[in-house]
């Protein structure tokens, strides 16, 4: 199963509209997508399952099941991949379509496009012969996995803020 | 679930254990968010978001890995352009804030995260503001906006912390991935 998902806050239509002709002709069940409320006159698909939001839990379970994540380029879609070891196709949102509110989607996917399992789709004609060509590679080459936490260093650097007012405290 | 970062943390006396609001918008600030919480492991944790499905995975967390059952709270979810629900966005946070008083309040954004650091500072809290990861040109506007209410100011990308010009530079210290 193919999960499409385009976060939280906006619809996608661009992204969804895409896979949706991809899959035209095909069986409806290969993909479900989380696509957002596209509101009026916004675009539904029709050649597979979707709701506009789902609950954190069947969130993990559609990314625990699928093989191929298609998603916008936001940061929980990307970062949910990296820990399910799945690998994740993006395309991202674009300010002057209205898509989101600046462009650091673009800048987000230029910065990870190089990382092993994720792969950019530039614009919604580049969707299609990416995900023709993902579907005949094998398993092993396109997922990477990361661990539940932070760069230690990171924590480290939380953590001792936190600790280190409260040791003054305790002696003052 | 094992917590890799368990040597070397520095230990917390649990009978005065600091009050931790973590807050982050649903969706990838959340999800960063999260991706620091051993940093408050042993602490008294209040999580705020904008979702509420979020409960159970924090709950269940902290079940798995031993700790306290944290606090937590759903505010009005809002974007930049939807005035009303922002200011009930406001009046939400600022009332989590006063009646959980907190010593340190940490965020990874957007505009909940912005509000609570506001305030936090002003009610006398020590403030964290990671800016999230998917601004990799410059900081995002929040974490532009929050600089001066932020003790601790960070970015997840090194060639951002380098950039000078402004009095202050934001600090770099690793990040989520």
């Amino acid at each position: 199963m193919i999960f499409l998902t385009v976060g939280t806050q906006l619809p996608f239509d661009r992204l969804v509209r895409a896979l949706d002709d991809w899959n035209s002709g095909q069986a409806p069940e290969r993909i479900f997508g989380q696509i957002a409320d596209p509101g009026s006159g916004g675009y539904t698909p029709s050649n597979f399952h979707s709701k506009a939001f789902i609950e954190p839990d069947e969130f993990t379970q559609k990314y625990t099941e699928a093989k191929l994540i298609v998603a916008h380029a936001g940061m929980g879609s990307i970062i949910s991949a990296l820990t399910h070891s799945k690998p994740i196709v993006i395309m991202p949102r674009r300010a002057d379509l209205q898509e989101h509110r600046n462009d650091h989607q673009l800048a987000t996917a230029r910065r990870f496009a190089a990382r092993k399992g994720i792969f950019v789709a530039e614009d919604e004609n580049k969707l299609g012969p990416l995900l023709d060509e993902l579907m005949d590679m094998p398993m092993e080459d396109r997922d990477e996995q990361i661990g539940a936490f932070a760069d230690p260093e990171l924590i480290a650097a939380i953590r001792g803020f936190i600790v280190g007012e409260d040791a003054k405290k305790g002696t003052a | 679930m094992k917590n890799s970062q368990d040597e070397g943390h520095q230990a917390i006396n649990t009978l005065r254990a600091p009050r931790v609001l973590a807050i982050a918008s649903a969706g990838g600030h959340w999800v960063q968010l999260q991706r620091m919480r051993t940093a408050w492991d042993e602490c008294r944790v209040t999580y705020v978001t904008t979702k509420a499905g979020y409960r159970t995975q924090v709950e269940t967390d902290a079940r798995n890995r031993g700790q306290a059952i944290p606090a937590f709270h759903v505010v009005t979810d809002a974007n930049r352009w939807q005035k009303i629900r922002l200011i009930r966005q406001v009046f939400d946070v600022l009332f989590v804030l006063l009646r959980t008083r907190p010593d340190i309040v940490i965020s990874t954004g957007a505009a909940p995260g912005y509000f609570a650091l506001k305030f936090g500072k002003l009610l006398g809290a020590r403030t964290i503001w990671i800016d999230s990861i998917a601004n990799a040109e410059e900081l995002s506007l929040s974490g532009q906006k929050v600089q001066g209410s932020a003790d601790l100011w960070m970015t997840q990308w090194p060639h951002l912390a380098k950039q000078s010009g402004t009095k202050r530079c934001v600090e770099y210290r690793g990040s989520v991935i």
